[in-house]
């Protein structure tokens, strides 16, 4: 368990960017699932519960998510459950129950990048974007792909668009950590592949995507794109799995998601 | 720091550590049916309400419940015992170290949940542990009490 | 018979369920110490120097201790009758650390914070050894995990100290190479089974204090009180008399607490600081700090004729028992035990092989007691052997199984008293619908199998186990029961007042019953070894005949009619031949008034010469995902002959909840290290326990015989019910798609790799 020296909870974002520019070593308190993992000791402890970011706002065009949006909230959001085949609502499901669910949030979620993460590759397969309070408004690849520097993230904000989207997971046990997951999406034409807990982060499987959407409708061989996939991104071994048994079931869960966004 | 806890409708005064856990905060005042068995927020042991939903109280920091109604089982005994009951008649609270989280989590599916099929049940409970009973017997049990409620 | 057979709630359910405080940690007082231990970060290394000055100094903390403060005896923590056959190899604290967790000092602070602030003051040097961390190059490693000179054995357990053997066992009967030379068919298969972690919820924890007579008292959640107050003595070098231990409500044991983990941490401290202490375990620490089931490797050998009977038996191997050797020759030997009996077609059996130390985790008792790891070994080789014959699994258990009144080469002429396994299997069969479903249906890219397997147990150990019960006719005429077994949610307490209210006839609400504090408890060694119902059960029984016949005796001088003329009927005694009533209260009243009279009380004490086994036959059905291995359970039918069923509510709970374990054992329980001995499945993110969703669905049926040695006939169903899963999933899977898996917990992965090899 974490110990906390001193806390500061602020009621705007300007009073946090102060806070932060005052102390770069600040530690943002998310709904502390994973930070009472460690016994770290927290000089500065931020607390954003009273910043407004605890809400689900549904605009014209976006689904603007806070920070603190705990994952409970996300899978019950009627919204979420309406656009993109659930696919986020069924993502965040899986991990383990409705207790834990109402307190860990989507901002550390996110932020943290995890490697086993079920919620990057669903929200990677949907056009995404986070807003950072330094950083500002970027895609989430784009965050990703970037080393983690001090920052808060604040809102995360998905386009309403007409997607289709699968999401597929692969775990020993119910409420273990997905030793592989993958999610696919469909947006008029355009595919997107994405693979997770490989078990490094998710990443998009650029090239299998580009084959999937480059192929006329109807003539896709999900198998080949599947293949395409499993070729392209890298796998590693942890105790879960293995990395070639972890490519031999990329194969599978990119071919069932193909398959199940194609039905 | 201090600061007021509603806890089972009565206003708690009290100085809490800004890293303190509501599940040491209820136990240090009195309310002995929080209990844990983990340290990595998976086993729905310290299961209680904050304004009627289920939360971990081992994983949910004290102040920030400040202004929140908390739910103990201490606070709910009739429908816990109406529970229990039938839970014991099936010996599905075999140790019982499990049982009051898990009574909590149950009432509190029964409260949100209309005519939950067995998934939705499994779903709801998939954050509660228990070691003992296989949990066939709870599923029983869940199923007997929420019968009675439709009747 | 009113009470035995009926599925009477527990007495103390509703209580335990809604929260009350009632477990040992509920019941500390304000001021009670929180005692803190510093762990060994290397699995094998010396205690140069410790350096505790600093966390002394500290505001709040009370107490320091390292190896130079604590007595240098060595003890067991194994909870077994004295003489323990485990080795007393251990002491307090040890300048020798011999796995990661080991006990470096003990701190007691004002409160946890300060504890743990505490701990991170010590400094330590140590001088690191190389580990043995592998099971089968322990034997004549480099490396000696107990090198002292003063390690200790009550009696010849076979122990070789320099060659890392903690103990070692043969049982060979006949002349098993000649046996299977002459066999048709000969199978063959090596295993391994894992260190499953008991993983009850609440985990160890004691408090202690001084009474007013300056005892130490000792609210401890354990199986084992009598034992825990004898090895304290001797650990602490005080006398018994000093000490009271006590067992409240406790939150699941499974055999973890049959071995005193940490009773004797607070308890030092409250000798050496005179105030109240606790300790509470972390998740974590319960994983890498206490014991867990024995890992064990082992190759089997099974010969038959064509025609199916299975007529040699050879099991060799070796089991894990980590750091210390507690329960280690004993579960090594109940491997044998309580799996060869069950083949008594046989000619030749032979059983050997050794407990080895490694720096590991230490062994300890869990649930099958190394029946668990017999069953798998075998009735894979068993379903092995169907396989190669061609013969339904079923059909070759039935022509080889031991029935009634039978003997088999490991019984040594003994009898079996009871048995309806033959019928479980018929039961079992049908529940499942083994004729439609075996071996497979195909169904797509999935593919479903059944597969099965039996098991036996005992019922408290032959010649060792003694209980005794005392029942108490009280002033108001309700009766106390006083045992020293110890319910840890079994609902034993509940199920001895059902065979007391039986026997004297009367309402369970005239019952109390007190258990468990040495103080008071008659002796009883607790509640392990499937034990309770039988032995303890037997006692109570015999304990309530006893004070029937005093309580009639006093009846007939009221009523002037010969006691053997009367009946006990609830509140009253009756003479049928009169229609005369004379009270049980008033009975009750006149014996503690005035000169001349003696309360009305009953003591019995039992100890059995055999251990009866109960039965159980598993069935399981599985799906495999054929493209990424996965298994799901999704039917498991096990059928018990567990003697008669005294409560069948509890038992039915106990099986499904052993059989819920046991299916963690095999699919989902990984237990694993690093390379430098660190035990890195040491929570509930890491080891995975099945949630609910995991099992499928249980189903449970009871074919009942009758024990004639057993209280109304009853055997015991504790630990049977955790044996059949792995063995009966793991046969599924090869009949759903003929990979055999022998290693356990099967995992997607494994299946996969096994189904690649195949193809
Ligand atoms: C036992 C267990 C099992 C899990 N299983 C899964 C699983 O199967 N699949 C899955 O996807 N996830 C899983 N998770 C992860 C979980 O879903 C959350 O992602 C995780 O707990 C982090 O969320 P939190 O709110 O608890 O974050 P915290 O623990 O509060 O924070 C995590 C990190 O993020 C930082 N942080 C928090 N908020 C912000 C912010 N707004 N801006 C910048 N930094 C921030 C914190 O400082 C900290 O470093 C599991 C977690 C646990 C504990
Ligand atoms: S104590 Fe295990 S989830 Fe809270
Ligand atoms: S009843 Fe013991 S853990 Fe659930």
């Amino acid at each position: 368990m974490f110990t906390i020296e001193s806390l500061h909870q602020p009621q705007t974002l300007s009073e946090v960017k102060q806070l932060v520019e005052k102390y770069p070593d600040i530690t943002v308190l998310g709904g502390c699932g994973f930070l009472k993992l460690s016994s770290r000791k927290i000089p500065v402890a931020l607390d954003l519960s009273r910043c407004e970011l605890e809400k689900i706002h549904e605009t014209e065009q976006h689904i603007e998510i806070g920070a603190m949006v705990t994952l409970r909230d996300i899978e019950k959001n009627p919204a979420l459950n309406q656009w993109f085949d659930g696919a986020l609502p069924k993502a965040v499901s899986h991990i383990l129950g409705v207790q834990f669910r109402s307190c860990a949030t989507i901002g550390a979620s996110v932020y943290a990048k995890y490697g086993f993460s079920d919620i990057l590759p669903a929200l990677l397969a949907l056009d995404t974007q986070v807003e950072l309070l330094r950083g500002g408004r970027m895609p989430l690849v784009d965050f990703l792909s970037k080393p983690i520097t001090r920052d808060v993230l604040t809102r995360i904000v998905i386009t309403k668009d007409k997607r289709r989207v699968s999401y597929q997971n692969l775990r020993n046990a119910g409420a273990d950590f997905p030793l592989l997951n993958a999610a696919v999406s469909k947006h008029d034409a355009e595919w997107k592949i994405i693979v997770g807990a490989r078990p490094a982060r998710a990443e998009i499987a650029v090239q299998a995507s580009k084959l999937l959407t480059s192929s006329a409708y109807g003539t896709v061989d999900s198998g080949t794109v599947a293949m395409a996939a499993s070729m392209e991104l890298a796998f590693g071994s942890n105790n879960k799995a293995s990395a070639e048994y972890r490519q031999a079931m990329c194969q599978v869960l990119v071919k069932r998601a193909i398959e199940e966004v194609l039905a | 720091m201090k600061l007021e806890l509603l806890i089972n409708q009565k206003i708690y005064a009290l100085d809490v550590a800004p890293d303190e856990m509501l599940a040491d905060t209820l136990r240090s005042k009195g309310f002995l049916s929080i209990r844990k068995g983990c340290d990595t927020s998976c086993c729905g042991l310290c299961t209680v309400w904050i304004d009627g939903k289920p939360v971990l109280s081992c994983t949910m920091l004290s102040f920030r419940v400040a202004g929140k109604a908390i739910t103990t089982i201490e606070g709910i005994q009739p429908e816990a015992e109406k529970f229990a009951r039938i839970l014991a008649a099936e010996g599905s609270e075999q140790c019982g170290f499990c049982s009051p989280g898990f009574i909590m989590t149950v009432i509190a599916m029964k409260n949100e949940l209309k005519n939950p099929t067995e998934q939705d049940i499994q779903h709801y409970l998939a954050g509660n542990l228990c070691r003992c009973t296989g949990y066939m017997g709870q599923m029983r049990a869940i199923k007997t009490y929420l019968r009675g409620e439709v009747q | 018979m009113k009470w035995v057979g009926r599925s009477v709630s527990k007495i103390d359910g509703v209580a335990i369920a809604t929260g009350k405080p009632l477990y040992t940690e509920d019941l500390t007082v304000p001021g009670t110490l929180v005692v803190k231990l510093l762990r060994s970060p290397h699995a094998f290394a010396r205690i140069k120097s410790i350096d505790v000055a600093a966390a002394k100094q500290m505001v709040g903390v009370e107490c320091v201790l390292t190896h130079q403060d604590v007595p240098q005896v060595r003890f067991t923590k194994a909870g077994q009758s004295f003489p323990e056959p485990s080795p007393y190899d251990r002491l307090i604290l040890d300048p020798i650390v011999r796995y990661v967790g080991d006990e470096v000092a003990i701190v007691a602070a004002v409160d946890e914070k300060t504890a743990l602030a505490a701990l991170d003051l010590i400094k330590v040097e140590y001088e690191v050894f190389e580990p043995v961390l592998d099971l089968s190059s322990a034997i004549d490693h480099p490396s000696v995990v107990h090198p002292e000179t003063d390690l200790h054995c009550n009696f010849p357990i076979g122990l070789e100290q320099q060659r890392n053997i903690a103990s070692s066992h043969t049982v060979e009967v006949g002349d098993l190479a000649a046996e299977l030379a002459l066999c048709d068919v000969v199978v063959e298969e090596t295993y391994k089974t894992q260190a499953q972690a008991q993983a009850m919820m609440e985990t160890f924890r004691s408090f202690t204090y001084l009474d007013q007579a300056g005892r130490l008292v000792v609210i401890s959640s354990t199986q084992i009180p009598f034992h825990v107050r004898r090895q304290l003595a001797r650990a602490l070098q005080i006398p018994a008399t000093r000490i009271r231990v006590i067992k409240p409500r406790i939150g699941g044991g499974f055999g973890a607490k049959q071995t005193g983990v940490c009773e004797v941490y607070p308890a030092i401290v409250t000798l050496k600081t005179g105030k109240p202490a606790k300790v509470v375990y972390e998740r974590k620490e319960t994983f890498i700090a206490s014991n867990s089931r024995h890992a064990t490797e082992f190759k089997v050998r099974m010969g038959a004729s064509h025609d199916g009977i299975i007529r040699a038996i050879e099991i060799v191997g070796l089991s894990d028992t980590g750091a210390y050797g507690e329960h280690a020759p004993t579960v090594f030997a109940v491997i044998g035990d309580k799996t060869m009996p069950l083949y008594n077609k046989t000619k030749a059996i032979r059983y050997q092989g050794h407990a080895v130390y490694t720096n590991k985790l230490p062994g300890g008792a869990l649930r099958g007691y190394g029946a668990t790891q017999g069953t798998f070994v075998q009735e894979s080789t068993v379903n092995k052997l169907a396989a190669e014959l061609g013969i339904d699994p079923t059909e070759i258990r039935l022509k080889n199984l031991i029935r009634e009144t039978e003997t088999s080469l490991y019984y040594k002429g003994k009898k079996l008293g009871s048995s309806s396994l033959h019928r479980c299997i018929e039961t079992g069969k049908s529940m499942i619908g083994w004729d439609a479903k075996f071996p497979r249906i195909e169904q797509g890219s999935k593919v479903r199998g059944v597969g099965m397997a039996v098991t036996m147990q005992g019922s408290g150990i032959a010649n060792i186990d003694t209980a005794s019960a005392e029942i108490r006719l009280n002033d108001d005429g309700f009766y106390t029961v006083l045992v020293g077994s110890t319910d840890m949610g079994t609902g034993s307490d509940t199920i001895l007042l059902q065979m007391a209210a039986d026997v004297l006839n009367a309402d369970m609400d005239q019952f109390i019953i007190n258990a468990a504090d040495t103080d008071v408890s008659p002796f009883d060694p607790g509640s392990y070894a499937s034990s309770t119902t039988y032995v303890t059960g037997m006692a109570v029984k015999k304990a309530a005949e006893e004070l029937r016949c005093k309580i009639l005796e006093q009846a007939a001088k009221v009523l002037q009619a010969p006691a053997d003329q009367l009946e006990l009927s609830g509140e009253q005694c009756v003479d049928p031949a009169s229609g005369k009533t004379v009270s049980v209260a008033s009975i009750a009243a006149a014996a503690v008034v005035g000169p001349d009279h003696r309360q009305l009380s009953a003591y019995a004490t039992f100890g059995s010469p055999v251990s009866p086994p109960p039965f159980v036959a598993g069935f399981a059905e599985v799906e495999v995902d054929k493209e990424t291995g996965k298994v799901t359970l999704l039917d498991f039918v096990a059928v018990v002959d567990c003697g008669t069923v005294i409560n069948p509510a509890l038992a039915r709970v106990q099986t499904e909840g052993g059989i819920v374990q046991g299916i963690g054992m095999a699919l989902f329980e990984d237990v694993q290290y690093d390379k430098k001995g660190n035990l890195q499945s040491n929570s509930f993110m890491t080891y995975k326990i099945p949630g609910r969703s995991d099992v499928g669905i249980v189903r449970v049926a009871f074919e009942e015989s009758y024990e004639p040695t057993g209280p109304f006939g009853a055997k015991s169903v504790g630990e049977v019910v955790i044996n059949t899963p792995a063995p009966a999933i793991v046969a599924a899977i090869y009949n759903a798609v003929g990979v055999q898996i022998s290693e356990l917990p099967v995992t997607p992965e494994k299946v996969f790799k096994g189904m690649q090899q195949k193809s």
